[in-house]
């Protein structure tokens, strides 16, 4: 009863996370984008507008919810959720602490990866279901940047597992504990010697970028050529769970980054190990992300689908066999 | 009136109303639509010299769906007359119309005798709750309509005394007022 109970109250908060986390990112995005283009964004509701995030979500709870003539019924209502769903799922399994996280499964790195590329289908069948000629390309499009970008970041998530020896999540960040020169990023000191993990790291970064959809990569919700993206058709609330889905998935991508590469919660200089190392490493990521979505122009599809099967692909692949060759040496 | 055709639900809850009213004054999502040269003003709403983002309102959704303000900026043709009043059908309830500029109020200088494809006046075809006049309107004409459709929404003013916030220059209503 009382395990079932923490388990129980460990998934309450993994889901309040989530929900926090998207709501506010909104609206981080929304005054990072004032800062960047000198204007002071949404600043009036509230103090810094951070009544904003809530005053939209009730606007779009109260708002009428349209299903449209002729879309498949169950799947138009059912893909907002399969977005949303998964990526709340994830955070189970994401540690924030030695002592912060909700369980501590041993094949963690394997249920993240698995429920992330789940929010995919969430998006197929949005795009397919709504009967619309736009949805259904932008839909075509987020699968084939799923698949492509899904690649080269589960080959570097494996090129980790391979320096690590372990799938567990905890363990990955505990071998990266004590200072700068001990995290996987540029790993001197520790356990494992690999010159190329710099380099894996950008190929994560750029595939996690790519693979929650953020400009320069967001081809799917392109407003030039395809209207709206594939949730055309979504008004409501529907279109608020996409929005909070995405920005989920920005906060696991920004999380693996942190635990693979960043060393987690363990200090730059060996001080006070604790989640507070781990939110400020995570929100730095966040915020380059939102950086670079109001800096570079988005890409083609073309330039796209070519930086990932015949850069990022091989590179990622190269990257493995050497880091394979490299544990054996030394 | 957009708000009109929603049915009144058996179950009133004051209060829970009022907050939902205060939610759709402060995020009034405009349709990514301008007509004609209208469009450059409203543009330059929200761009960072006005910056519209400040009330919440520059979210600029491409799809009707997600819009709650259409913005009619610009000239209606009679070509273009059946689009509009798609895109207004298009949009889900509640859902207002704002006439930007003195083409989309009354057809502007096009209401003349020779005039044979201008439709005189958005309100011919639809539900026009609130009229920014200009030619085109400045960008803070645009902002004061967006204040003026949130109090129109909700009976909530976002600047409760103007004449107390700008006490060291009383505003031309209060002068006239003096007169009278």
């Amino acid at each position: 009863m009382i395990l079932t109970l923490t388990i129980l109250l460990a998934v309450i908060i993994a889901i309040a996370w989530a929900a926090f986390n998207a709501a506010y990112l909104v609206l981080a995005e929304r005054r990072g984008a004032g800062i960047i283009q000198r204007r002071p964004g949404p600043n009036i509701n509230g103090p810094f507008g951070l009544l904003q995030p809530p005053l939209d979500g009730i606007k779009l709870m109260a708002k009428q919810l349209i299903i449209p003539d002729g879309a498949d019924k169950f799947m138009y209502i059912s893909a907002p959720v399969l977005v949303m769903c998964p990526a709340i799922m994830s955070f189970v399994a994401l540690p924030y602490s030695d002592w912060l996280q909700a369980q501590n499964i041993d094949v963690g790195l394997l249920m993240v990866f698995a429920f992330a590329s789940m929010g995919t289908m969430g998006i197929v069948f949005a795009g397919w279901s709504s009967r619309n000629k736009y949805s259904l390309m932008a839909a075509m499009r987020s699968v084939s940047q799923a698949v492509a970008y899904e690649i080269p970041m589960i080959i570097t998530a494996l090129t980790i597992t391979l320096m690590a020896g372990t799938t567990n999540l905890d363990a990955i960040v505990a071998q990266q504990s004590e200072n700068f020169f001990h995290w996987n990023i540029f790993p001197l000191f520790g356990e494992t010697h690999n010159i190329l993990m710099p380099f894996s790291f950008l190929i994560f970064f750029i595939c996690s970028m790519a693979e929650t959809n953020r400009a320069p990569f967001d081809l799917g919700e392109a407003e030039g050529e395809l209207v709206a993206g594939f949730h055309i058709e979504y008004g409501s609330m529907g279109f608020g769970l996409f929005f909070m889905g995405e920005y989920a998935n920005i906060v696991i991508g920004a999380t693996l980054a942190t635990i693979f590469f960043l060393g987690g919660w363990s200090c730059p200089f060996g001080l006070f190990p604790g989640v507070w190392w781990f939110l400020i490493k995570m929100y730095a990521i966040i915020f380059t992300i939102i950086w670079i979505r109001w800096t570079f122009p988005r890409t083609t599809i073309y330039g796209l689908l070519n930086l990932s099967w015949k850069i990022l692909i091989p590179a990622s692949l190269v990257n493995l066999l050497l880091t394979a060759g490299l544990m054996k040496v030394f | 009136m957009g708000k009109e055709n929603i049915p009144e639900s058996v179950v009133q809850l004051a209060i829970a109303d009022d907050i939902i009213k205060i939610g759709r004054a402060n995020s009034l999502w405009p349709l990514t639509f301008g007509i004609a040269c209208c469009a450059i003003e409203m543009m330059a709403t929200g761009g960072s010299r006005f910056d519209m983002s400040r009330f919440g309102a520059e979210v600029f959704r491409p799809s009707p769906r997600q819009a709650d303000l259409l913005i009619i900026a610009g000239t209606v043709t009679k070509k273009m007359q059946p689009g509009i009043k798609t895109l207004y059908d298009q949009m889900p309830e509640p859902k207002w119309v704002m006439a930007m500029g003195n083409c989309a109020i009354s057809g502007g200088p096009f209401a003349i005798k020779e005039n044979y494809n201008v439709v005189l006046g958005a309100d011919t075809f639809l539900p026009v709750d609130i009229y920014v006049p200009g030619c085109p309107p400045r960008p803070e004409g645009l902002l004061q309509g967006i204040i003026e459709l949130e109090e129109l929404v909700s009976d909530w003013k976002r600047f409760k005394d103007p004449e107390k916030a700008h006490s060291r220059q009383p505003s031309i209503r209060a002068q006239a007022d003096k007169e009278v």
